[in-house]
C-alpha cells in the first residue's frame, strides 16, 4: 500500500512455543482510519504493543515511520512513542492526578511550555473531548465513556502521528459508543493522523473505518474496506459479521467426544 | 522413584523461582539506581513520596513508640530493682530503644503501614495499565514511579527511627520518674554518660538506613511483579509483609553481629 506510516511484514510472535501469530502483513496508510479485527485472544491488542515496541517479534518487523521497532534501543523506541498516541482499555488514567493534570502530563513531561500555554492547550483539548468542563473531576468521578474521552484527550495531547485504540467501545452504553466513534473520525481527519483500532464491535467500526483487517488463527483472515467485507463470502468474515455462533470458529472448545466424557 | 524424581524437581522449580525473582529485584534495584538522576530532576515527586510514606507513618510510629518505652520502663525497673540498679533504668531504655528496637520495630511498622501502600498502590497501577500508558508516553515508570518511593523510604526511615526512639525514651521516662518515682537526675545523666554517638546512635542510624532499602525495595519489587489480577495484588502485599519482616529481623542480626565484632 503506498505511503504507509505503519507497515508490518512477515510477523510471527508467540509465547514459548505457541505462536499467536504465523506471519501476519499489514500496512497503515497515512491518514485513514484502520482497523483490526477478530475474535477475544487472537492476537490484536499484541500488535498495536509490538507496534509500540512494548514486546519484540519472534521475527519478522514492524516499521513506524521509516524505523524498525525492535532493531531501536531503548531510547529509539521513546523517540518514536512520542509519535504515537494511544488509548487504553479502560481509558489508564493516572488515579492520583485529576482530569487536567492526566491531559497535561505528557506536556508536562516532553516540552518546556510555560504554564500558561500548557493551561490553554490542556482547555482545548479537553474541548475537543468535550470534557472542559470536567477538567478539575478526578478519575473516579468519571463515567466510563467520560474516562474513555479524557484518555483520548491525553492520547491526543502533543498532536501525535499516529492514534492507536485498544477496544475504545468495550462496556460503553450506545450513546459514549457513538460519541467515541465520531471522535475518533474526527479528530483522526482534524490531526491529519493515523488512527489503528483493535475492536470487534462490528456495526460501529463498519460505519467510519477505511480498512479493515480481520485476525484469526494467527493470520490475516480477510482485509478489506466495509463495503468488501460486507460483501465477502469467506465463512469466517460472514460469521464474524452476522455473529453466528458457529462457524469456522468453533461453539465449542476442543474437547473428547461427549460420549466419552459422559461414559456412554 | 517418581515420587522422588517430583520431589527433586519440585525442590528445584522452588529454588530457581526464587532465584528468578532474587534477580529480578537485583535488577530492578540497579535500575533505580540508574533513573534516580532523572527522578531527582523533579525533587517535588520524592518529597511527596515522604509526605506519604514518612509523615503519613507518624502516628502510629509515636502511638506505638510510647508504648514500647513504657514497657520498656516497666519490665527494666522490674529486673533492675532486683540488684539494686534501677537508677539505670534511662540506660537501659535508651540502649534498647537506640540499638535495637527503635530500627527494627519502626522497620517492622513501615513494612506493614507503608510497604503495603507502596506495593498495592503500584499493583494497581499495574493492573490497571497506568504503567504501561506511562511507557506508551515515552515517560519511563522507574523514573516517575518507583525511584521517588525508593528515595523517600530511605530518608523516611532513619527519621521515623530517630522518633521512635525519642518517644520511647519519654515513654520511659513517664513509667521510671513520675510513676514509679526513679530519681530524675540519675535517669537523664545515667543515660547522657553511657550511650555512646559512634557506637550505639550512628550504628542506630545505619541499621534503618540499610531496613529502609530493604523494606522500600521489597514493597516496589513486589508491586511491580504482582499478577494484574485482584487476587495477584492482595497476594503481592501480603508477600511485602511476610519478606520484609523476615528480611529486617535476619539484617538485624547480620548487622549486629559486624557492629559488635568491628
Amino acid at each position: 500500500m503506498p505511503n504507509s506510516i505503519i507497515s508490518i511484514k512477515d510477523l510471527n510472535f508467540g509465547y514459548g512455543d505457541h505462536l499467536l501469530h504465523k506471519g501476519i502483513d499489514m500496512e497503515f496508510p497515512r491518514g485513514k482510519v484502520s482497523a483490526i479485527m477478530g475474535g477475544s485472544g487472537s492476537g490484536k491488542t499484541t500488535i498495536l504493543r509490538l507496534i509500540g515496541g512494548q514486546i519484540k517479534p519472534t521475527s519478522g518487523q514492524v516499521d513506524v515511520d521509516g524505523t524498525i521497532v525492535h532493531q531501536q534501543n531503548r531510547d529509539g523506541i521513546y523517540r518514536l512513542r512520542r509519535k504515537m498516541g494511544m488509548l487504553f482499555q479502560h481509558g489508564a488514567l493516572f488515579s492520583d492526578l485529576s482530569v487536567f493534570e492526566n491531559v497535561a502530563f505528557p506536556m508536562r513531561e516532553h516540552t518546556d511550555l510555560p504554564e500558561n500555554i500548557i493551561k490553554d492547550l490542556v482547555l482545548l483539548k479537553l474541548n475537543a473531548v468535550g470534557l472542559r468542563g470536567a477538567a478539575y473531576l478526578m478519575p473516579p468521578e468519571l463515567s466510563g465513556g467520560m474516562a474513555r474521552r479524557v484518555a483520548l484527550a491525553r492520547a491526543i495531547a502533543l498532536d501525535p502521528d499516529i492514534i492507536m485504540y485498544d477496544e475504545p467501545f468495550a462496556g460503553l452504553d450506545p450513546i459514549s459508543m457513538a460519541v467515541i466513534c465520531d471522535l475518533i473520525r474526527s479528530l483522526n481527519d482534524a490531526l491529519g493522523a493515523t488512527s489503528i483500532i483493535v475492536t470487534h464491535d462490528v456495526a460501529e467500526t463498519f460505519s467510519f473505518a477505511d480498512y479493515i483487517y480481520f485476525v484469526a488463527d494467527g493470520v490475516v483472515a480477510a482485509e478489506g474496506s466495509p463495503k468488501q467485507l460486507m460483501a465477502s463470502k469467506l465463512p469466517f468474515v460472514k460469521q464474524f459479521i452476522h455473529a453466528e455462533k458457529d462457524g469456522p470458529v468453533p461453539f465449542h472448545y476442543n474437547a473428547r467426544s461427549i460420549k466419552e466424557d459422559l461414559a456412554l | 522413584m517418581k515420587n522422588l524424581l517430583n520431589f527433586f524437581e519440585n525442590i528445584g522449580n522452588a529454588f530457581s523461582s526464587r532465584a528468578l525473582r532474587l534477580g529480578a529485584a537485583t535488577r530492578l534495584f540497579f535500575l533505580i539506581l540508574v533513573y534516580s538522576a532523572d527522578s531527582f530532576k523533579r525533587i517535588h515527586l520524592t518529597i511527596r513520596e515522604i509526605y506519604f510514606t514518612g509523615v503519613m507513618s507518624l502516628i502510629i510510629i509515636i502511638v506505638s513508640a510510647f508504648f514500647v518505652g513504657m514497657v520498656l520502663g516497666l519490665q527494666g525497673y522490674y529486673t533492675l530493682q532486683k540488684y539494686g540498679s534501677s537508677e539505670a533504668i534511662g540506660v537501659l531504655v535508651a540502649l534498647a530503644l537506640v540499638r535495637e528496637l527503635g530500627p527494627v520495630v519502626t522497620a517492622l511498622l513501615f513494612a506493614g503501614r507503608a510497604g503495603t501502600a507502596i506495593t498495592a498502590e503500584i499493583g494497581l497501577m499495574k493492573a490497571t495499565e497506568q504503567l504501561s500508558a506511562m511507557e506508551m508516553m515515552a515517560v519511563s515508570p522507574i523514573a516517575r514511579i518507583i525511584a521517588p518511593r525508593f528515595w523517600a523510604g530511605v530518608i523516611t526511615m532513619p527519621i521515623l527511627a530517630s522518633i521512635f526512639s525519642m518517644v520511647g525514651v519519654l515513654g520511659g521516662y513517664v513509667v521510671a520518674v513520675p510513676v514509679i518515682g526513679v530519681d530524675e537526675g540519675a535517669f537523664w545523666s545515667q543515660m547522657q554518660a553511657n550511650v555512646d554517638f559512634r557506637f550505639d546512635i550512628v550504628n542506630g542510624v545505619i541499621k534503618s538506613v540499610v531496613f529502609g532499602i530493604a523494606c522500600t525495595i521489597i514493597a516496589l519489587f513486589e508491586g511491580f511483579d504482582a499478577p494484574p489480577t485482584a487476587e495477584g495484588v492482595s497476594r503481592a502485599t501480603t508477600r511485602t509483609v511476610v519478606t520484609s519482616s523476615l528480611a529486617i529481623l535476619a539484617l538485624d542480626f547480620v548487622l549486629t553481629s559486624f557492629m559488635i565484632s568491628g
